[in-house]
């Protein structure tokens, strides 16, 4: 089959335009959520607190049983790959050390990340695709509420807020994970383990992975609604849009933490 | 009974309204005005531009040329807190109903009051029964929309329209997939709420009958272009060939056969197209 270059160049071309179109989008859906934050007040576009509260419970409390669960196993696997690469180098006491950093600078904001995308950001682009193929959009605006106030912002704002603390209880949970593998071959309490975890840390391990985890968060949220805003074609283009808000979540979201690792360990 | 027969003053004027989706010109020109207490029908072939035209005098897009003024003010001039004013007087009742699937048919009713009001959460509730009492659903406050019927849909989304009782309200295609029974009903829903409130009322329908039966006057586009606004009479008599071809290609559709139809499409060779 012949292959026509023109037509080759001309479609990569649209396709960097429609991505470009779209990082668009989600840019300026962050900047209109914070404008509306502001300003709503006076344009009777009012952050409603209840629907912050509702997202909170769902995208973040709802969450945190597998988030928990998932972070046990992340340091338990940790301290199983640690020992075994530290003890060639006779260096197996600080298996502590490099589980304590690794999850609160990496593993704790990288894995709640991406359990949250799978969770909360289908669900945003789902619920606003359909919202988009029902009219409920054009319903919204016709009253006169800003959709942006209204499906963005809460999810926002309840991500910015849940995040750090999702990432809290997964640190913890996860450098207990490490305790109850390498206490038996360290000889030492988990109780000891735990506070000497914790010493080792210092305020910039801790700050860089909330930092993280406040940046997943977001892109979160902007991809869901991105995706969602510009589903097409009714149901299954509601199905295709969760599934795109997932994957190009967890991409930006891999993408975004190797950026702030550079930039947070210089 | 209001005096809507002979009231002149208009509540919708649109001037020149040109439109583009992309290079294709959707409206061209447009002119078209409703009075208050009117009913106006606006027909048209697909594509011809009635629901763009619905579109852009609800403000939700901003017109490549002329003007568009609804209750005497250019909406596309008009600052943030005057065009949330305009449209908290003009109700929409939207072709599939457009409830909030999340919220119960009483939280659906309800959102606008509780959005744009500082009334307390038991007059909300008390107007919201009585909205859903004139659209003949009173009990249902509690269902979600997802329990209700094409018909109880479209009567849900018109008793949210009216919850501010607005001045203007329009539907788009509110008969449209709705047995002849109910789609009578949301008729005499509509001749009722005009003659007990004199709100004006433009409705965008293919249904002929149902046309007739409300319209003070009917407004036929074509190609993006105010055809033909008249009453439903002169309608009826027109002689315009794109006027005429609109009227009998629905007449034609009634009549059908149902034998010649599944003859005709057994028929060797026969095709769809």
């Amino acid at each position: 089959m012949k292959i026509n270059l023109t037509d080759k160049i001309e479609s990569l071309g649209q396709t960097v335009v429609q991505y470009l179109e779209r990082l668009g989008f989600a840019m300026r859906l962050f900047w209109d959520s914070f404008y509306w934050l502001i300003v709503g007040r006076k344009y009777k576009q009012r952050l409603r607190f209840a629907q912050v509260v509702k997202h909170i419970k769902s995208d973040g409390v709802d969450a945190l049983p597998i988030v928990l669960a998932l972070a046990l196993v992340v340091g338990m696997m940790l301290a199983i790959q640690l020992i075994y690469a530290l003890q060639a180098f006779g260096a197996q006491s600080q298996v502590l050390l490099a589980i304590a950093k690794s999850v609160t600078r990496e593993f704790s904001p990288l894995i709640t990340g991406i359990i949250v995308a799978g969770r909360s950001g289908a669900a945003i682009a789902a619920r606003i695709g359909s919202q988009v193929v029902s009219q409920e959009i054009d319903a919204l605006k016709v009253i006169g509420v800003v959709p942006v106030r209204y499906l963005v912002l809460p999810p926002l704002l309840a991500l910015i807020i849940s995040m750090p603390m999702l990432i809290i209880g997964a640190d913890i949970v996860a450098i207990f994970g490490g305790a109850l593998f390498s206490v038996g071959k360290l000889d030492m309490s988990i109780t000891a383990y735990m506070v000497e975890s914790f010493e080792v840390l210092v305020v910039g391990d801790i700050l860089q992975g909330l930092i993280k985890s406040v940046v997943f968060g977001v892109i979160i949220v902007l991809v869901g609604a991105t995706t969602g805003f510009y589903v097409t074609g009714g149901a299954e283009g509601v199905g295709k849009a969760t599934t795109t808000a997932v994957v190009v979540s967890i991409s930006f979201i891999v993408l975004a933490d190797m950026i702030a690792s550079y930039f947070l360990t210089q | 009974m209001n005096d809507h027969k002979n009231n002149k003053e208009p509540i919708i004027e649109v001037t020149d309204l040109e439109t583009y989706y992309g290079q294709r010109k959707i409206l061209d020109g447009m002119n078209f005005s409703v009075n208050r207490g009117e009913i106006r029908v606006v027909m048209g072939g697909s594509g011809s531009g009635k629901s763009t035209l619905l579109w852009y005098i609800l403000g939700l897009y901003e017109p490549d040329g002329g003007q568009i003024k609804v209750l005497g003010q250019d909406i596309n001039k008009i600052d943030f807190n005057d065009h949330l004013k305009l449209k908290q007087n003009i109700g929409v009742a939207f072709q599939s109903g457009a409830l909030f699937s999340s919220m119960t048919v009483g939280d659906n009713v309800a959102f606008p009051l509780r959005e744009f009001t500082d009334l307390d959460e038991n007059t909300i509730r008390i107007i919201t029964r009585m909205k859903l009492e004139v659209v003949n659903l009173g009990g249902f406050h509690k269902l979600m929309p997802s329990q209700l019927s094409g018909g109880m849909i479209k009567r849900a989304a018109l008793a949210r329209a009216i919850v501010m009782d607005p001045k203007l309200l329009i539907f788009d295609e509110p008969s449209a997939g709705l047995d002849p029974v109910v789609a009578s009903e949301i008729d005499d829903l509509i001749l009722s709420l005009r003659e007990t409130t004199g709100v004006s009322v433009v409705v965008v329908t293919h249904e002929l009958e149902s046309a007739f039966k409300i319209a003070d006057r009917i407004t036929v586009l074509d190609k993006g272009k105010n055809l033909l606004t008249a009453s439903v009479e002169e309608v009826k008599q027109s002689k315009n060939k794109r006027i005429m071809d609109l009227l009998q290609r629905r007449s034609r559709h009634d009549k059908l056969d149902p034998e010649d139809y599944l003859r005709r499409l057994t028929q060797e060779n026969y095709t769809l197209s």
